[in-house]
């Protein structure tokens, strides 16, 4: 079960945890990686949060925050413990409990999708077959803890932004639905650490460039999913203050905010995963540079290769917003039933035609 | 043939990525921030901030209460009561100016005769309580006698051109 710590800790303790019995170091075992992902995925967020103003910052030919810390690195720290400070202000007219739960609502599926994501040839917390289901299934539980808020905030704002948001989520899981159906026909698995297994070998056998029209459907889909910018009608600011979280405040507005960033790096980690060939090296079999010394790692798939891919994605994310000014409504709408849907119909069509009579790049998926 | 451009166009993301690549070139240029408490930028000797009133060299009040001033403020901020001074001639009683009404339109500098109401070029001043914001005359006067160098500086320099 924690194997992998084998060559860290001393081997009086490793021989104190041998001797457990086998269900208490399954659960202990399971519960300590839990730690570690949850842990790593919060501090990704706090200094996501950083990341994203730093970017954003830069294109408008600002500095961003630069006061708190380093370079302002501590800024994330800094707001973090001003929402735990605030007062938490539940509107007298609200329906209190799910006021009170929704914030958990949308940040436990958001943490919970993480747990079949494979980290690496080693970790992952759950090695389940219908990986891709659970994970399709989470993300859009995750539209629960909007609906309620808005719904419990009883005030027009927060209940528009809901209703737009569960339409928004709606159409577009469709779309992302049928673009994992044509990761799911190349890989010819559900398990996850199958698809990044099934695009081992170099940038050519990723499903990049095979799946081109399905990944920018998806990659659009998920900025859609996460009521990230240009799909961000949920929160629209000019027009419904802040959509579902207008009368949040404190922790658990800094709840709602955790979910929002833990779906997107999610979302960008499984663009990874299902595209980009998750923890595998892009270099991979380039094995002259393993003769170099300090550049082994490049050719070494693991973690660093997947956590580099996210920050591209994220990367892509703030980029997004700096560039697009939001979508009218009824257009979000169209996209998402009227083209992409049509998109990866047809693209499943045409992969699943290629793979059948073995044309070009196609001739090995679904092997 | 257009509409087909235009479709090829629209699934290639063509305009989106020519956005993008919009953002992405400021991306790499330098940031225009000031940073302020370390770094300022220029500012010019007519500059209008915090009012003074001056004296002469001799140091004799400038302001002869003539209220010229308080007319031309077009935000009501002055309120001037005149009086005989110690030397029998007209004086202000009171002269005082609510910073929170003034609107730094300069009018009262330009209107005055003597050159006594001047605005300066101190722009960096707070209040902590209220009342703090009504500008007396004795904290105006403070205010030329502590700065004088400066202000007369600045009006030379403008001189040439008025």
């Amino acid at each position: 079960m924690l194997d992998f710590l084998a060559g860290l800790v001393p081997q009086f303790a490793m021989d104190w945890w041998v001797a457990w019995p086998s269900w208490l170091q399954y659960l202990a075992g399971t519960l300590f990686k839990i730690l570690i992902l949850t842990v790593g995925v919060i501090l990704c967020v706090a200094f996501s949060t950083y990341f994203e103003r730093k970017v954003i910052g830069s294109m408008q030919s600002r500095v961003g925050p630069n006061r708190v810390g380093f370079k302002g690195l501590l800024q994330p720290f800094a707001d973090v413990f001003k929402l735990l400070f605030k007062e938490v202000i539940v509107p007298s007219q609200s329906s209190k409990f799910i006021f009170v739960i929704a914030p958990l609502l949308s940040l436990t599926p958001a943490l919970a999708a993480w747990a079949v994501i494979p980290m690496n040839n080693w970790f992952v917390i759950a090695d389940i077959n219908a990986g891709l289901l659970y994970v399709l299934a989470l993300t859009s539980v995750g539209v629960y803890g909007v609906i309620l808020a808005g719904w419990a905030t009883n005030s027009k704002y927060a209940l528009l932004g809901a209703m737009r948001s569960a339409a928004q989520i709606v159409a577009y899981e469709i779309a992302m639905g049928f673009a994992l159906v044509g990761v799911l026909m190349a890989a010819g698995s559900l398990n996850i650490g199958d698809i990044v297994n099934a695009q081992a070998g170099g940038v050519s056998n990723w499903f990049l460039l095979p799946l081109l029209p399905l990944f920018l459907v998806y990659w659009i889909s998920g900025v859609a999913e996460t009521n990230r910018a240009p799909f961000d009608v949920a929160e629209g600011e000019s027009e419904i203050v802040a959509g579902f979280h207008v009368e949040y405040s404190g922790v658990a507005f800094a709840l709602f905010f955790l979910a929002e960033y833990a779906n997107m790096i999610l979302i960008s980690t499984l663009t990874a995963v299902f595209f980009l060939g998750g923890w595998a090296s892009p270099f991979e079999g380039w094995t002259f540079l393993n003769d170099i010394p300090w550049l082994a790692w490049l050719t070494a798939g693991g973690l660093h290769w997947l956590f580099l891919k996210m920050c591209f994605f994220m990367y892509t994310f703030f980029w997004l917003r700096a560039t697009f000014p939001r979508y009218r409504y009824d257009q979000i709408m169209r996209l998402g039933w009227k083209v992409f849907i049509p998109v990866t119909i047809v693209w499943i069509a045409v992969e699943g035609a290629m793979a059948w009579f073995h044309v070009g790049p196609w001739s090995n998926l679904g092997a | 043939m257009n509409q087909v451009i235009s479709y090829i166009k629209t699934f290639a993301l063509w305009e989106l990525l020519k956005g993008l690549s919009v953002t992405q070139r400021n991306w790499f240029r330098k940031s225009v921030t000031l940073e302020y408490p370390e770094e300022k930028t220029p500012q010019s000797h007519r500059f209008r901030g915090l009012h003074a009133l001056r004296r002469y060299p001799n140091g004799e009040e400038r302001c002869i209460a003539c209220k010229l001033c308080e007319a031309v403020c077009p935000a009501l901020a002055i309120t001037i009561e005149s009086g005989v001074g110690e030397d029998g001639t007209r004086r202000t009683s009171r002269y005082d100016i609510d910073l929170f009404k003034c609107i730094y339109c300069g009018f009262c500098e330009e209107a005055c005769p003597v050159d006594a109401i001047v605005e300066t070029r101190i722009h960096e001043y707070h209040m902590e309580a209220p009342g703090e914001n009504i500008m007396t005359k004795d904290k105006l006067l403070a205010v030329g006698d502590k700065y004088e160098a400066m202000i007369s500086a600045d009006k030379a320099a403008d001189a040439e051109y008025r």
